[in-house]
């Protein structure tokens, strides 16, 4: 057994344990910041490694490979669990053969994310443990945990990351797998798998049972830990906040906790009963607080430290021992911020100029073409969850009748189409609704990192396989109306976008060009423009594109044709990939291609 | 300084190759014996949006964050996000800073303004700064994108860290084609 010392980010090294553990099946849809784990795993040989097109589908494969006893990772983003939570509560019921670990990667302070929930309560609400890492090696030894958990105790294991675990990167001890695993094989038992009313009920009390025995087993858990300090203040912690708290005030005494559900009473009792003072630090929810108080020990959480967004070692000390950290500084808090914003050359910015010029009401979804909500382009009004953008549309033509035709239209990508919006489209056609939706169709799920889904035509491990025709999926599900446009064509997709919403009808338009990122596919020249100094009038029609390579030049004076411009725009040929949209919507002919460039 | 645990703060914007250069860094420190942590926020940061990387190492590193008001080492990339993160400064901070520009989205439309003389600011706070145009020295390597090597070049006169774990990282790092270059980058950067 050969032992390495590795760099590794939390990310990495879960799938380093889960390759250690001798999984065999792992299944993901990608959500920031849970994707780079089964990019990793999937550099290993000998197991089968996926994209599911959504969580629900992700936990549903896992459940079916451990029962039929192999080792099975399911990975996704907090607001994922949302979607896999049907499977996820019956699962706690079914328990498994072989064992199954469902890793939640949760993001305080919303990094990446549409709202900052605190999936710990997932544990408590499904009744099954919950283990959480606060550095890449436990992160890789508690994956390892998580799968002798879940066989000896019959029960899928919860790892919960957050943001600061999964992306943060410190040294790791690796191994290589150990024993060879059982081999799988089906094996009937419907008492334990077919959740009938008359099974369910037996498995229930199991279930309680089982919480019970975990409660025990947390006792002597070694994850679960006392560090005796010199002082009478004590810390209850879990996760990066014990990092924080650490180095705020290493001399105190702390129970790090390795499983956050159940908890150790027992332990928590003695640790208390021997400190003046107690803390308890934890990220988001009262989550510890709450239990801890419940047994009647009195200690200082949510009156210490913020309910919302993530810790930090300042906000850590101040809460403590009173640190208060340097404000930010004055010359910061006037600086233009820089927000992300769509690349040069993205397919999405001619629809979102063409949506932003009809003035229409867009309800939107999730992934880049979020940023559409941004200024210039301010052409998003809604956005709450994947597959959200065709209800909200449907719901808007149901309250508002014909007050809504022609002014609203839904915007989803392709990959969260497929994800959670063929239900929504179904429904449009199923209910009457005379909804517009715009599938921006850019072949991949971009805003994660450019993963392969159902309509790319690739798996994860870029093997050719069927690729569904969103045009004929749309067409099966009912919708007459489906056009497909090159969304670099400005006029001729204008002219689609304003009949269709005028539909009393579903219709469906497909946008459908590259993500500019793409590995595969190009569909700009690469070759740069360039404004005319002579031409450009300064109108800023061009800048409200909001691409980043269009700059403002201040310089009052008249072009060549005696205009008067309080400047003229600039295009950087560094940034430029002649995608042509400032060249169509230029009216004075000022905006050309580089020759020789 | 290398008995207690030594900050390092890497800022500027998405596409600069600071998060590569981090992960370099780490690894160069591990190599050097060192605990080693560091964090930066993947996701909806990469598209040209701000980028802050903390690296910390010492004998033991316990927060992968730095607290505000303890960086001991500021690697500007760009001046403007210099700036921003002014208040994460030491007491005696090295600045190293990269004589870049690059616009935000609103200094490209015309509406806000690009914050002059920032290395002056900077240099008021700074025990000691060095400023390079790293840009310059990458395209003199014959690669633009080798201004994060070029920088941490500059680095490597204000760690005792041997010369040669810091080739073999970078030799590690980077595939046949482009070892040439970023070693000069960093050689470049070293004698800036």
């Amino acid at each position: 057994m050969t032992e390495k010392r590795v760099v590794l980010s939390g990310n990495e090294a879960i799938a380093r344990g889960a390759y250690e553990s001798g999984v065999k099946v792992a299944t993901a849809y990608p959500g920031t910041p849970s994707t780079e784990i089964l990019e990793t795993l999937n550099t290993h040989k000998g197991m089968h490694v996926e994209w599911s097109p959504n969580e629900k589908v992700a936990l549903e494969t896992g459940m079916g490979a451990a029962f039929g006893g192999v080792r099975a990772l399911v990975v996704m983003k907090h607001v994922g669990v949302n979607v896999a939570a049907d499977p996820l509560f019956t699962l706690s019921y079914t328990g498994l053969r072989g064992g199954l670990v469902l890793v939640t990667a949760d993001d305080p302070e919303m990094h990446s994310s549409q709202n900052e929930q605190d999936n710990r309560n997932y544990a408590k609400f499904a009744k099954v443990p919950m283990l959480e890492p606060s550095d890449s090696q436990e992160a890789k030894d508690f994956t390892e945990l998580a799968f002798s958990l879940s066989e000896k105790f019959d029960t899928p294991v919860m790892l919960r990351t957050t943001t600061r675990v999964s992306h943060s990167k410190s040294i790791v001890l690796t191994k290589e797998p150990s024993e060879p695993m059982a081999p799988p094989k089906l094996s009937k038992d419907p008492m334990k798998f077919v959740m009938l009313p008359a099974n369910a009920r037996k498995r229930h009390p199991l279930v309680e049972k089982r919480l019970e025995d975990l409660s025990l087993f947390a006792e002597t858990f070694t994850g679960n830990r006392i560090e005796w300090g010199d002082n009478k203040i004590g810390i209850i912690t879990s996760g990066i906040s014990y990092q924080y708290a650490k180095e705020a005030m290493p001399e105190a005494s702390f129970l790090k906790l390795g499983m956050v559900f159940p908890l150790p009473k027992e332990l928590i009792r003695s640790f208390a009963s021997r400190l003046e003072k107690l803390f308890v630090v934890e990220e988001l929810d009262p989550f510890i607080e709450e239990q801890v108080r419940a047994m009647g020990i009195e200690a200082t959480g949510k009156a210490a430290f913020p309910l919302c967004g993530e810790l930090t070692p300042a906000l850590v000390a101040k809460g403590l021992k009173g640190f208060a950290p340097p404000p930010v500084e004055e010359i910061s808090k006037t600086l233009p911020a820089r927000p992300p914003i769509l690349c040069p050359g993205c397919p999405h910015r001619g629809i979102f100029s063409i949506l932003s010029k009809l003035k229409l009401f867009v309800t939107g979804d999730i992934g880049c073409y979020t940023l559409g909500f941004l200024p210039p382009l301010s052409a998003i009004d809604t956005c709450v969850c994947m597959g959200a953008s065709i209800g909200h549309a449907m719901g808007l033509d149901k309250a508002l009748g014909e007050e809504a035709l022609g002014k609203v239209v839904a915007v989803i990508g392709d990959s969260t189409f497929l994800h959670s919006g063929i239900t929504g489209l179904l429904n449009v056609v199923y209910n009457k609704g005379a909804v517009t939706l715009i599938i921006l169709d850019n072949r991949t799920t971009a805003m994660t990192g450019r993963q392969d889904h159902p309509g790319t035509g690739f798996t994860l491990q870029g093997e050719e396989t069927f690729q569904v025709d969103l045009v004929k999926l749309a067409k099966a599900l009912g919708v007459k109306h489906v056009k497909v446009v090159n969304p670099y064509q400005l006029a001729a997709t204008e002219r689609v976008i304003k009949r269709e919403i005028q539909r009393p009808e579903p219709s469906v338009i497909i946008a459908r060009a590259p993500c500019v990122l793409s590995r595969r596919e190009r569909a700009v020249t690469g070759k740069a423009f360039f404004v005319s100094f002579e031409s450009c009038t300064g109108c800023r029609a061009c800048l409200r594109l909001g691409c980043p390579a269009i700059e403002w030049v201040k310089e009052e004076g008249m072009n060549a044709k005696g205009k008067k411009r309080k400047g003229r725009a600039f295009i950087d040929r560094f940034l430029c990939n002649g995608c042509t949209l400032c060249e169509q919507i230029c009216k004075w002919g000022a905006i050309k291609e580089s020759n020789g460039e | 300084m290398e008995n207690k645990v030594t900050n390092i703060l890497m800022v500027g914007v998405g596409g600069q190759g600071i998060i590569l250069a981090s992960e370099i860094l780490a690894d160069v420190f591990m190599d050097a014996g060192f605990d080693v942590k560091k964090s930066e926020v993947h996701g909806m940061a990469q598209r040209g949006g701000s980028v802050s990387t903390h690296v910390r190492f010492g004998p033991k590193v316990f927060s992968p964050l730095i607290k505000e008001g303890e960086v001991d080492i500021f690697m500007a990339f760009e001046e403007l996000e210099a700036l921003r993160y002014i208040h994460f400064l030491g007491p005696k901070p090295t600045i190293l800073l990269n004589e870049q520009r690059l616009n935000p989205p609103s200094v490209s439309l015309g509406t806000d303004n690009y914050p002059e003389k920032v290395a002056a600011i900077l240099s008021q706070r700074a025990a000691k700064i060095k400023s390079i145009p790293a840009r310059d020295l990458a395209l003199k390597a014959g690669d633009v994108r080798a201004v994060n090597v070029v920088l941490l070049g500059v680095l490597y006169n204000f760690l005792s860290i041997t010369e040669k774990i810091w080739t073999e990282n970078l030799l590690r790092r980077f595939p046949p084609q482009a070892q040439k270059i970023n070693l000069e980058a960093f050689q470049l950067g070293r004698s800036a």
